[in-house]
């Protein structure tokens, strides 16, 4: 994992100061609230329904257990004792008092974490796939290149004041998009040319919110050493032409849609003519440098536990379920990647309590290098767990609420705050996922239904990512009241699309007989081998729609 | 006279003015001193403006910087308006005419110029800032320091930290 060195630690350091300054200013009345707002949120700072809410930056998702040790004490000593795993796979606080904000920005600094850039019309957090560098189907380890475009996007003189927030995404692997690239400003693809040279195509303009959209692809091949630069092209382009009059249409997607993927692209080349060459063209140096921090841990040599797995699984049924859900294969003979759900019944998704952010933290010393992944699922991940102790892990798991067997199916929602902690929302969502989970709550159902990608959001910004669901749940406002809009057929992975709306909306105690319909007709309409998403890709919505509304 | 911020924190007397944009009909009123006039009224009155040092120009964020082409240096001043302080595009204008135009005299930021925009301006090339006037010009040169150094290439610096780091 990468590490500070004095530079990146002086920076941190002038950040808290000049942040500390700036919250001086703002409460002595020297800046005028409109002014400190794009500071603030620029150091991760909304003011919302109920408190302000303070979102901390975790670097392409990856945490070292004292980091999140910190970010408990934090939780506990300045907040209500817990936290929330974002989409973004960020962390966000919920009830911390403004004054106190430079204080816990310097308690992160200490752990060389921090809160630039996680909100406001900047190039925020940059993700990536969660099993990076721990699976053998990918081109090559994203989180350098991630790591890279921290350091270049992080206080980019150029950029700080963009039309719109502005996202970059990276995935390696050809066979899958963990990352949902292809809905974000700019989503890189890993790839590798004929010629063998490794590189990046280039997607730009997806984005979900109000007018979602799949990002077309503006380069096929990006060698990778121009990386910044044509990055920095995108971003000038986008600085430039951006519209600036109407906040929905300032997104880039709204420029690409019209300029067209084409014109957008010569505009960029055209751009990158002029700075190709220039000092932020990467070198084989800078990246073979950043790459040094992404080696692997040191694993011992092993070989696969398959017997001891099998006799462990035939012996207990709640373990093999765990096993062949929340357990991946991992490259390394002896290894497996762990998913830890925080999805219990009962539990925002996402929410976890300074003591379970400990526990975490434990396990991950104790079973995986200490280190730990958080999910654009709002799961958490140890990428390196010895497969002869992966039921003594489970064993500890369960009663943490971390055991849940359910990654991919129906009751791993993505589910954004909504309206119990959200100003923007229309509806609540936490409600309306826990009412779906305690429907189905049989796990052999859910696993004969397959993955299905249930998401959930309050609003039309979509922080659930609704539109990417295969079944999306959208919170509508009819006349002061709640109502939830369905869409169905998103996806967020290489075969991305947007949902499709099902028609009128629903009042909330209908929801979980709702879903219960739409499964129904992919239950008695899908062939063996099909996902929900294949069915419903092959029969079209109207079987749905005639179901649900009949 | 207004006072302004040079890069270096230092403060100075204004004496330049900026001239807005005539009215549809009205023509461009050049007062008797140094003035800073629309780039494109400038580029239209090539023939009588060209050469005077009490003649500089400024541009609105939405205008190119590319129309002044290679006739940059002919001008003393060029100013960029930042129409409202989240309006970025100056930054890019800054950087174009730096970079890319190799323009070398005075390049300066006005309009709605805060004192937490300063350093990326800084960065970005312009080394004159007209802060709005309710604006604390004394808390200027902190504001311009809080970074000893930054990530990027920009127009301060030509070795980004990474080539940095390899040295
Ligand atoms: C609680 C306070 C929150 C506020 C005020 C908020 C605000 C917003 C707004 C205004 C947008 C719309 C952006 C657009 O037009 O595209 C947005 C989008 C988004 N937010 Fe949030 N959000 C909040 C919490 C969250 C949380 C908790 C998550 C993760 C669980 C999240 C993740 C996202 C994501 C992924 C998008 C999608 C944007 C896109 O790709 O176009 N947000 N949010
Ligand atoms: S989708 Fe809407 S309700 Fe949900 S967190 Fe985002 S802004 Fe709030």
């Amino acid at each position: 994992m990468y590490v500070y060195d004095e530079h990146d630690r002086q920076i941190a350091a002038e950040r808290v100061a000049q942040f500390r300054d700036q919250t001086d200013r703002a409460l002595a009345g020297e800046l005028a609230e409109e002014e400190f707002l794009p500071l603030r949120l620029q150091n991760g700072l909304y003011v919302q329904r109920l408190a302000p809410m303070l979102r901390i930056a975790v670097p392409y998702g990856m945490m070292r257990s004292n980091q999140l040790r910190r970010l408990a004490r934090i939780s506990r000593d300045y907040d209500k004792g817990y936290a929330h795993f974002t989409t973004r796979q960020n962390v966000q606080l919920n009830w911390p008092n403004l004054e106190d904000v430079p204080d816990i920005l310097a308690e992160l600094a200490e752990v060389e974490m921090h809160a630039n850039q996680t909100s406001g019309n900047c190039i925020r957090n940059t993700t990536t796939d969660q099993f990076a560098g721990v699976q053998d189907d990918e081109i090559a380890d994203p989180r350098p290149y991630c790591e890279i475009i921290r350091q270049w996007s992080t206080f980019h003189p150029e950029f700080a004041f963009l039309p719109r927030k502005f996202k970059v995404a990276v995935n390696a692997s050809e066979k899958t998009d963990r990352a949902a690239i292809q809905v974000h400003d700019i989503g890189l693809q890993i790839v590798r040319n004929e010629a063998g040279d490794l590189g990046f195509r280039v997607h730009v303009g997806g984005g979900l919110g109000r007018t979602p959209m799949v990002a077309p692809v503006i380069r096929e091949f990006l060698p990778e050493l121009d990386l910044l630069t044509y990055l920095e092209a995108v971003l000038r382009v986008y600085n430039r032409y951006g519209r600036r009059d109407n906040k929905f249409k300032a997104r880039i997607k709204i420029l690409v849609k019209a300029l067209t993927p084409a014109g957008f692209a010569d505009k960029v080349e055209a751009e990158w003519a002029h700075i190709k060459d220039s000092p932020t063209k990467l070198t084989r140096d800078a990246i073979d440098r950043i790459k040094s921090y992404f080696t692997e841990p040191s694993y011992v040599s092993l070989e696969n536990a398959s017997d001891l797995l099998a006799k462990q699984r035939f012996e207990n049924r709640a373990f093999d379920q765990w096993l062949s859900h929340n357990v991946d294969t991992h490259k390394k003979p002896g290894y497996s990647i762990v998913n830890l759900t925080i999805k219990e019944t009962g539990t925002p998704p996402g929410d976890v309590t300074d003591r379970q952010m400990e526990q975490i933290a434990d396990l991950a010393d104790e079973y995986s290098f200490g280190e730990i992944r958080v999910t654009h699922q709002q799961n958490v991940v140890l990428a390196d767990v010895r497969q002869d102790r992966l039921f003594e892990l489970w064993q500890a798991i369960v009663p943490m609420g971390f055991g849940t067997a359910n990654l991919n199916t129906l009751t791993d929602v993505i589910c954004c705050p909504g309206g119990d902690y959200c100003a923007l929302a229309n509806a609540k969502s936490i409600p309306v996922a826990e009412a779906i989970q305690r429907r189905f709550d049989d796990l052999d159902y859910l696993y004969d239904l397959g993955n299905i990608d249930l998401n959930i959001s309050g609003c039309m910004n979509a922080c659930g990512h609704h539109h990417v669901g295969n079944i999306g749940v959208l919170g509508v406002d009819k006349k002061g009241e709640e109502f939830y809009q369905i869409s169905l057929g998103g996806s967020s992975h290489h075969d991305a699309s947007i949902g499709k709306i099902l028609g009128p909306s629903f009042a909330r105690e209908a929801m979980p007989d709702v879903i219960a319909k739409i499964i129904d007709v992919y239950v008695g309409r899908r062939t063996e081998e099909e996902t929900f998403l294949d069915t419903y890709r092959r029969i079209g919505i109207d079987p749905f729609k005639e179901s649900v509304y009949a | 006279m207004p006072e302004i911020v040079l890069h270096n924190g230092s403060i100075k007397q204004d004496d330049w003015v900026v001239v807005p944009r005539p009215e549809e009909g009205e023509s461009l009123n050049v007062p008797d001193q140094k003035a800073l006039i629309p780039a494109d009224l400038w580029l239209a009155g090539y023939e009588r403006y060209a050469g005077r040092a009490d003649i500089g120009v400024w541009l609105d964020s939405h205008q190119e910087p590319e129309s002044l082409g290679d006739k940059v240096n002919e001008l003393p001043v060029i100013a960029v308006n930042f129409p409202k302080f989240t309006d970025g595009r100056g930054y890019s204008i800054a950087r174009i005419l730096r970079e890319r135009l190799g323009f070398e005299n005075e390049l300066r930021a006005i309009g709605d110029v805060l004192l937490d925009q300063l350093q990326f301006m800084k960065r970005c090339g312009f080394n004159s800032y007209a802060l709005r006037p309710d604006k604390d010009i004394q808390k200027a040169a902190k504001c311009l320091g809080f970074f000893t150094q930054g990530y990027q290439a920009a127009t301060d610096t030509d070795t980004p930290l990474f080539r940095r780091r390899a040295g």
